[in-house]
């Protein structure tokens, strides 16, 4: 997917942004930490919700069908985990997503998974397990919309999304 | 095309004693006109549907319209063909004439229905009769249906049912309901708000908002009510909706915890569902007016999308126990399950058919989705369809058809629904107004 492509589904993503009542719900990271070379080392307040998603990294990607965690999705966690230490004021709800290969429930089930295994890992570094909520979204919110596997990893997602400590 | 029933007896025992004195008349010299819808191939029979007559002056329009829908609902089966009017000879003027046999005949219509319809006021009453044209003699005797004129619709389809279960033995399921998730927007963004129709599409009502997304609905064995999973909460939660009033109530109360895939027992207080707690998805059934829940599995796997056989004693599901989805059957209590699915693929959303003898449920094999059947023990599946995504299948009240959703690929893709006979033939969209997916149909209407 072209940087341009992606900046229209940024920009149309924010524009939607009001629906899910979370202002920065997916609106923003959509290539994830580093990825969108806007900013990097930038101006954001380390304490900001904005900082936790474009410098944190406030999502790990799966393999098909799979709700393990990578080298890769550990790496990303260990940066939440200790975003969170730093920032105790935030709970987060963790939400699981997957691709469209596979039935509605199935993919139910599997995001829950995921998201499960994120939060896992999150209390393994130390987080309280009380701040720390899931939600499964199965495959419908997918983040991309195209229909290859380029857009499937994209999608095979667990999304941290930041609550309290500010105002939306 | 004339197809003889072999065995009268089935075909009699299932449209009731009144045909059965005519059919036995009959039999002597000539068997019933029959579509024998087991068969292997099937030729559609073709038979007419005159306007039916207007009998008050007020009944002009409705009398030509209902006609018009019987013969979508008949001719929508793929098993009938009907002779459009202008290949017609004979008019049929008067409900109560004598039918000319040789005008019907020359043109090969083998089942002829005529029907009379008054409407005074807001009552509407339809008269009508169907024949066996090369027999000469009546298909079963002749009905009457009353009602008022905004119902007309369902006046037609319960004609039809009737045409229907007469010529195959079977009952019909053109007076009947759908309900499903509409769907609008982009596919990042789906707004999805329930809704319900007639089984081709008329009459859509919506049922609730697209504020919250709503998951598979599941109408309760009288119809009268819809199980469904909605973010209402923030996490996905088991309703209650009743069809009547729209008031509709939560069923699952643990806060944060997500349940899905409600489905009815048959006995109508039973509701059994998935939770998933701790990433871990179970089934659990809740009787709704007690409170009380039982778990019937408890494996680390994923178990989910149950439905109950039409007995209420066995439960049939998906499970990825073994590695990747499969379908299982246990007793309603929970227990040991049995694998009944082998083939290549993963499995999943199973549904028991309402006769009780076979599992409709979607297939997953080689990047391409399909929706079909297996017999109880695994056996006999046959792949009704094929396409980039099909998925969710639901049975028509006679287990004779099922619809379900297919959605295209790409970034404009979009869900629809689709029907298709369990025989393979006569797949087909079925027409809503915007996107549609997750149906579930209901049983006849009473």
């Amino acid at each position: 997917m072209s940087g341009l492509k992606n900046g229209i589904l940024v920009a149309a993503l924010l524009a939607l942004g009001a629906c899910t009542g979370n202002p920065w719900d997916d609106a923003a990271g959509v290539g994830g930490p580093g990825a969108a070379g806007l900013g990097a080392g930038s101006a954001l307040d380390p304490q900001s919700p904005a900082y936790f998603q474009q410098e944190v990294g406030d999502r790990v990607l799966f393999a098909v069908d799979q709700s393990s965690l990578s080298e890769a999705a550990k790496s990303t966690l260990v940066g939440q985990a200790r975003w969170l230490t730093a920032n105790p004021d935030f709970i987060v709800t963790i939400q699981g997503h997957a691709d469209e290969q596979g039935t509605r429930e199935y993919n139910l089930a599997l995001g829950a998974r995921r998201a499960n295994a994120a939060r896992e890992f999150l209390i393994s570094q130390g987080i309280a397990g009380s701040r720390l909520k899931v939600v499964s979204f199965g495959k419908e919110r997918p983040v991309e919309i195209c229909s290859n596997e380029a857009c499937y990893a994209q999608n095979r997602r667990a999304v941290t999304v930041l609550a309290g400590g500010l105002t939306g | 095309m004339r197809t003889y029933l072999a065995s009268l007896a089935i075909g009699a025992a299932l449209v009731g004693a009144a045909f059965m004195a005519t059919a036995q008349t009959a039999a002597a010299q000539d068997g019933p006109l029959r579509i024998e819808i087991t068969d292997g191939v099937i030729e559609p029979l073709p038979y007419a549907v005159p306007d039916f007559v207007a009998e008050t002056p007020a009944a002009a329009e409705l009398a030509r319209e209902m006609s018009r829908v019987i013969a979508a609902d008949l001719s929508g089966t793929g098993l009938f063909r009907e002779i459009p009017a202008s290949a017609q000879i004979a008019k049929i003027n008067n409900f109560d004439a004598p039918i000319s046999f040789p005008d019907w005949k020359a043109i090969n219509a083998q089942a002829l229905i005529t029907g009379g319809l008054s409407v005074n006021g807001n009552r509407v009453t339809v008269r009508f009769r169907g024949y066996d044209v090369f027999a000469e003699r009546e298909l079963g005797t002749g009905l009457q249906f009353s009602g008022t004129t905004d119902g007309w619709r369902r006046m037609a389809h319960k004609v039809a049912d009737v045409i229907y279960s007469r010529i195959t033995g079977e009952s019909g399921y053109f007076d009947s309901r759908v309900v499903f998730v509409s769907e609008s927007g982009p596919k990042n963004d789906r707004r999805k708000r329930l809704a319900i129709m007639d089984y081709d599409g008329a009459n859509v009502q919506y049922l609730t908002n697209s504020a919250a997304i709503v998951l598979a609905p599941r109408f309760s064995p009288t119809g009268d009510r819809v199980l469904y999973t909605s973010y209402e909460s923030g996490v996905p939660q088991i309703y209650v909706l009743d069809v009547g009033s729209v008031q509709r109530r939560v069923l699952s109360t643990d806060e944060g915890i997500m349940s899905f895939a409600p489905r009815f027992a048959p006995d109508g207080r039973t509701v059994v569902y998935s939770q998933a707690q701790g990433g871990n998805t179970d089934i659990y059934t809740l009787n709704i007016e007690t409170g009380q829940r039982q778990r019937l599995t408890s494996a680390p796997s994923i178990e989910t999308a149950p439905s109950f056989s039409p007995d209420g004693r066995q439960i049939v599901f998906e499970s990825d126990r073994s590695g990747a989805p499969q379908l299982y059957v246990m007793a309603a209590t929970g227990g040991e399950a049995r694998r009944i699915s082998f083939g290549s693929g993963r499995y999943g959303t199973p549904v028991w058919s309402p006769r009780g003898d076979l599992v409709a449920f979607t297939k997953q094999n080689k990047g391409r989705f399909h929706i079909g059947v297996m017999r109880l023990d695994g056996s006999e599946e046959r792949l009704l369809t094929a396409s980039f995504l099909d998925e969710g299948p639901t049975w028509s009240p006679n287990g004779r058809v099922i619809m379900f959703t297919r959605e295209t690929r790409g970034e404009n893709g979009r869900a629809l629904l689709y029907s298709v006979d369990i025989s393979g033939r006569n797949l087909k969209p079925v027409r809503t107004p915007d996107g549609a997916s997750d149906p579930a149909w209901s049983p006849l209407q009473k």
